[in-house]
């Protein structure tokens, strides 16, 4: 354990080299650069909501953000989860000829993911303001649903990139997955219309959304949830570890 | 003076080759169900044991498919021993394939902090050495262009710069080290050369029993995988000549017109291998 934390040490100017390079090369060579990670959300918020305005039982001055809440969170999860995945494949190069701690590559996927959808977070300031949501104290428990989708992605982005090494339609799998997750997270919709409650139960990043809501729009942590997060965030960083370690020796031989 | 800085233990590397490679989960699923998966066992390394003293140039010798890469590999840090010990004091620089782990969309100057960083370099002395690794480099203005844009020397000659420009512990030569047009050839010849007098230890592969008797003091061979000889260069190197390189051995008579011709070859040999370092550095 030791040795683990004195080589992180030692790596961790590489783990910051490299969620910068990710940042960097993300936008360059696009006229509009980091300001795409506004623009991104703020297109979709507007279609999601001309299409979805009637979906709503009872209308809604806010709807934009309540999307937006969803979305933001949602997208993050997709697409950290995603890079994540690919980074030993597309480190192989790296990977076979240097010796780096493996698990680097999804961290800083992870990372430099985050950090734009911090960014992000921008658009939905803007937004409160706009459509007249008034932040009280309980917007600070926002920080918590935040850094459990955090240990949430990582945990994930470890087992998918193990998974990924070894079985390549992973790839689609989790695509098909991911897509299943957006439908039951209940961003454009109100989860009370759906009668299958159970269905949730499912989705780690529903209840997140919840809770992050309930910050947002100034009411308190909803308890049920919380539990349901804590639990699957944590599982899935267990478990990435476990699995990561057990079989990062063999990565080098199936890339 | 003689302290062990590589201690290699009883090492052996297992590889498991499926006989049907399985990379998708339908099919192994469909295997693992009709109880199909079977693994082929190779040893690619077989109980090795040797340690290196600090200073001690060490060639390795050995037919293609002997294990020689693997060993490295493992030295290096990059394989992980499926048995045995390794123990391995100091830093390690690899020069195998130089520019492996740039960035192509980055510019020259950004994969210098980059590969820098993969090499367990701290920031502060990247900083501090950056002007040096680009004057060595002789890349100028170019290091503000992006490296997909390099030519294959001009990348090899930027992860050489890189990669000796803090005088590593333990040194790992993959074969021969031929970067870039003659000038720079010179001086990057010059530099290691340098290092050795500074007591680096150093690890050689090399098909070349020429190169190997000129760098390196001590030698060992491996055959499939195992640890046959171990010991003063010159006296190993005789050895290998005779046991593996025995036809060669045998034309050696007509000495006289063979060496005229050997300087000839030799060019041949080292046009070749830039040529084909283009596809792999453009990886």
């Amino acid at each position: 354990m030791e040795r683990v934390f004195k080589n992180f040490k030692k790596y961790k100017y590489l783990l910051f080299e490299l969620t910068k390079k990710n940042i960097k090369l993300k936008y360059r060579r696009s006229y509009l650069g980091i300001l795409w990670t506004l623009l991104e959300p703020i297109l979709t918020t507007i279609v999601l909501t001309l299409v979805f305005t009637n979906l709503r039982k009872k209308a809604d001055a806010t709807f934009p953000v309540y999307i937006l809440t969803g979305r933001l969170l949602y997208s993050y999860f997709a697409q950290s989860t995603r890079q994540a995945m690919k980074s030993i494949r597309s480190n192989s190069g790296m990977i076979k000829k240097v010796y780096v701690p493996k698990y680097i590559y999804p961290l800083s996927d992870i990372l430099s993911n985050y950090i734009i959808f911090l960014i992000s977070m921008i658009v939905l300031l803007g937004s409160m303001l706009v459509f007249k949501v008034q932040p009280t104290k309980y917007i600070f428990n926002a920080v918590i649903p935040l850094v459990l989708l955090l240990i949430l992605c990582l945990g994930m982005g470890l087992i998918l990139a193990t998974l990924a090494v070894f079985f390549r339609d992973m790839e689609y799998l989790w695509g098909v997955i991911l897509m299943m997750i957006m439908y039951t997270s209940a961003i454009f919709y109100d989860a009370s219309i759906v009668p299958a409650k159970w269905i949730f139960y499912f989705n780690p990043i529903y209840h997140l959304i919840v809770n992050f809501r309930n910050s947002v729009y100034g009411t308190p942590l909803d308890g049920n949830s919380l539990m349901v997060s804590l639990g699957y965030s944590f599982a899935s960083l267990i478990i990435g570890i476990i699995l990561f370690y057990k079989k990062q020796d063999k990565f080098i031989l199936n890339i | 003076m003689s302290k062990e800085v590589i201690m290699v233990d009883d090492i052996g590397m297992r590889f498991n080759l499926m006989e049907k490679k399985v990379d998708n989960l339908k099919e192994y699923f469909i295997k693992l169900l009709k109880n199909e998966i079977r693994y082929q066992e190779f040893w690619a390394l077989k109980n090795i044991s040797f340690t290196v003293n600090k200073g001690e140039r060490l060639g390795i010798l050995g037919l293609n498919g002997a294990g020689k890469s693997t060993l490295l590999k493992i030295i290096a840090g990059v394989l992980k021993a499926s048995e045995g010990e390794l123990n391995v004091r100091g830093k390690v620089v690899p020069l195998l394939e130089l520019g492996a782990g740039f960035d192509a969309q980055y510019t020259g100057m950004e994969n210098i902090y980059l590969y820098g960083a993969v090499l367990g370099y701290p920031k502060d002395f990247i900083n501090e050495k950056f002007n040096d690794i680009v004057e060595f480099s002789e890349l100028g203005d170019f290091i503000n262009v992006p490296v997909k844009n390099y030519s294959s020397g001009m990348k090899a000659r930027l992860g050489f710069s890189i990669a000796t420009i803090m005088d590593p512990d333990i040194l790992i030569l993959d074969e021969v080290l031929s970067v870039g047009d003659a000038k720079f050839r010179k001086k990057s010849e010059k530099r290691i050369l340098d290092m050795f007098e500074r007591g680096v230890t150093v690890l050689f592969v090399s098909h070349s029993i020429e190169q190997i008797r000129r760098i390196c003091d001590r030698a060992i061979i491996l055959d499939k995988g195992v640890l046959i000889a171990d010991g003063p260069v010159e006296e190993i190197c005789n050895v290998y000549e005779k046991e593996y390189i025995g036809e060669l051995a045998a034309k050696k008579p007509k000495k006289k017109k063979k060496k005229k011709k050997i300087p000839e070859i030799k060019e041949e040999e080292t046009i070749k291998s830039e040529k084909e370092e283009i596809p792999e550095t453009g990886e």
